[in-house]
């Protein structure tokens, strides 16, 4: 019976139903908006500067992510190459040998990162070869360089051209070598559109006076998931007074750091949106507390416990944050799917300031079911703490007064 | 037998700012079958009386016995409930719930009772046919005229057959012939179902159909009239 009020209340007063359950609904639908590009954002920042070249883990010798020297190489032993195959998360490992040069032509010189990867299983990972935007991608063993965009603008290099490189490899020996330019590539990050050479494995091993070393080992995995298992693993295979085990966090400190800072900004704006969906919805729920006073004092007279009338109230209620709840997701999911396959795109002054910092100006919205579910259930969460009010009010009417007026 | 005795029963409003003595020691007795006006100048405490004996508002002072219970001695959940089992009540307006049908709404008080269904059905559609509106059952209050809802407000106080039914002044919304016609219905229930009436009113013709006239002034009873039955 009390839930046969509830209902029937819900629909008595249509315009003040649809009205609030609007509210609810814009209220669930910009929360779920927010988070989700929010949540995009990071997850394609991270993945474009994880995935797209450091991978969620790196082995090193131990020490040299701190002094990232070339005197750190150590020997890519067979043990390594096949951690891949006792370690099922691990898809691929990346061989690199990496270390700064001079990159001159003529009377230009700039300072460039030349890296030595293993062509096929680089690609595998970051897509390189899908970078190309001129000439084609590196063949293992080939004496050739495959340059960044920014690095031959600023040398004034085209297709074709040699680069020159020179470096203090392994110990201090002298490296120097030219190679000829097979392509180019383009990195939406400035930072890396303006330093990165890559070289075959072997041809930058040379160079680099380091042959069968490398610098570090990336690795490719299924999923962020996998992070904490791959490390473990690896922590309890290797010995860790040689070697060292990072994930993305210890490698990017910035990037994480960034990210906190960021939700830390947000949740102030949370706590600003979820205040003016309160008051909206206790603005209704005040008019109708008032609207019904009469009615309360009524039904109080007759025989109707304060408890028995307050939960029909609360129901009543409930219910119309449910629907608006429902309502909400029900309108998020086109919405957040839209900006999923189709991501916002920044451009002008915004997207140039983003670039600075080497990020694309990118926002995928996320679309993950718990975005949606945890932002209307913490709208009705917030309906249902609303609803106490009339309970509150109930418990408190002396239905003489309320039927005076 | 008695059902409703009050003894020097004094209701100070705002006792703390300018108090109003609505009521200022009311002696009153009300016997079962009677059909009682109360009667008075504006402000002279029927309202305030009728509450306090239907358990609504507790006097300040003075005894309110309900059918041999000391009501003022009940916890306010208790009270509800002896509203509820003993005390049926019509307003001036406004007495139904807008949501529910008649029949519904005759049906409410005995669904607060946990009465079976068959009894609730049969009881509410006897009602709604004595006071004329089987025709309306399905219908909500704002479907039906002043007079209609305050039939069906009759009806519902009923339905619980209480031990009496208090009507604050039911004719006060209803043009001239719904308040003779809400009169004759309570006049028979009164009469055929010994139903013990006691309303208050301003109306004329209201005071003319009652068989005892109970007159307020400044909240004391100034002339108590009992009349030959008609
Ligand atoms: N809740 C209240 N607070 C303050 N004063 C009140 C309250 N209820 C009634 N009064 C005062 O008590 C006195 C008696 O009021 P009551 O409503 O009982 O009179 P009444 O005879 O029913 O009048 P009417 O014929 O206008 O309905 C009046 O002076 C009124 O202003
Ligand atoms: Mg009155």
């Amino acid at each position: 019976m009390l839930f046969r009020l509830a209902w029937r209340n819900i629909w008595r007063n249509k315009r003040r139903t649809a009205i609030t359950a609007a509210s609810i609904l814009f209220a669930v639908l910009f929360a779920t908006f927010m988070e989700s590009i929010q949540k995009g954002a990071w997850d394609h920042m991270i993945n474009s500067v994880v995935n797209y070249y450091y991978g969620y883990v790196q082995v090193h010798e131990k020490g040299y992510w701190d002094e990232q020297t070339i005197d750190k190489a150590f020997p890519l032993a067979d043990s390594l190459k096949q951690l891949q195959e006792k370690t099922p998360e691990i898809r691929q490992v990346l061989p690199r040998i990496e270390s700064f040069a001079l990159a001159s032509t003529g009377d230009h010189t700039s300072g460039v990162m030349v890296v030595g990867i293993d062509p096929q299983v680089e690609d595998a990972m970051t897509n390189l070869s899908g970078r190309i935007s001129e000439g084609r991608y590196l063949e293992d063993n080939e004496e050739a360089a495959l340059v960044a965009e920014g690095v031959a603008e600023n040398l004034g290099l085209s297709l074709g051209d040699t680069i020159v490189l020179i470096s203090q490899g392994y110990h201090g020996v002298n490296a120097a070598g030219k190679y000829p330019i097979k392509g180019m590539v383009h990195f939406g990050s400035p930072e890396l559109n303006k330093q990165m050479v890559y070289l075959p494995l072997p041809v930058a091993q040379y160079f680099y006076g380091a042959t069968g070393l490398v610098t570090s080992l990336a690795l490719q995995l299924d999923s962020q998931d996998d992070i904490k298992p791959v490390v473990k693993v690896l922590n309890s295979k290797l010995d860790t007074s040689t070697y060292e085990v990072m994930d993305w966090k210890d490698l990017l400190p910035d990037l994480v750091e960034a990210k906190t800072v960021d939700s830390a900004g947000n949740v102030i704006v949370y706590i600003i949106l979820y205040l003016i969906i309160a008051f909206g919805i206790f603005g209704t729920i005040l008019m109708m507390s008032k609207e019904r006073e009469y009615e309360f004092g009524v039904l109080i007279s007759i025989g109707m416990h304060r408890w028995q009338l307050a939960l029909a109230v609360w129901m009543e209620v409930i219910m119309l944050g449910l629907f608006g709840a429902l309502l909400g997701i029900l309108a998020s999911i086109p919405l957040v799917w839209y900006f999923h396959v189709n991501p916002l795109r920044f451009s002008g002054d915004y997207a140039a300031a983003m670039e600075k910092f080497g990020f694309e100006a990118i926002f995928p919205a996320n679309f993950e079911a718990h975005i949606f579910l945890t932002q209307a259930l913490l709208v009705f969460v917030i309906t249902a703490i609303l609803a106490m009010y009339p309970i509150f009010k109930i418990r408190k009417l002396k239905p003489v007064q309320a039927m005076r007026a | 037998m008695k059902v409703i005795t009050t003894k020097g029963v004094v209701k100070i409003y705002n006792p703390d700012k300018i108090p109003v003595k609505a009521l200022n020691g009311v002696d009153l007795e009300i016997s079962e079958g009677e059909f009682t006006a109360i009667v008075g100048p504006s402000g002279s405490g029927k309202t305030t009386l009728l509450n306090i004996i239907g358990g609504l508002d507790r006097p300040d002072e003075g005894d309110v016995e309900v059918g041999g219970h000391d009501i003022d001695a009940m916890s306010d959940n208790k009270l509800i409930d002896f509203r509820k089992e003993h005390i049926g009540f019509v307003f001036q307006a406004y007495n139904l719930i807008p949501v529910l049908t008649a029949r519904e709404n005759v049906e409410f008080v005995m669904l607060l009772q946990n009465r079976p269904k068959e009894e609730r059905h049969g009881r509410a559609e006897e009602l709604l046919r004595a006071v004329g509106l089987e025709d309306k059952m399905d219908k909500r209050p704002s479907e039906l005229s002043g007079g209609q809802q305050q039939r069906v407000a009759v009806a519902r106080a009923l339905a619980p057959k209480p031990d009496f039914i208090l009507a604050d002044e039911p004719t006060a919304n209803l043009d001239s012939k719904s308040t003779a016609n809400l009169l004759d219905l309570m006049a028979q229930l009164n009469k055929e179902e010994k139903v013990t009436f006691i309303f208050s009113t301003h109306d004329q013709r209201v005071i003319d159909r009652a068989r005892r006239v109970v007159t307020l002034v400044d909240g004391k009873v100034a002339t108590d009239e009992v009349r030959e039955s008609e």
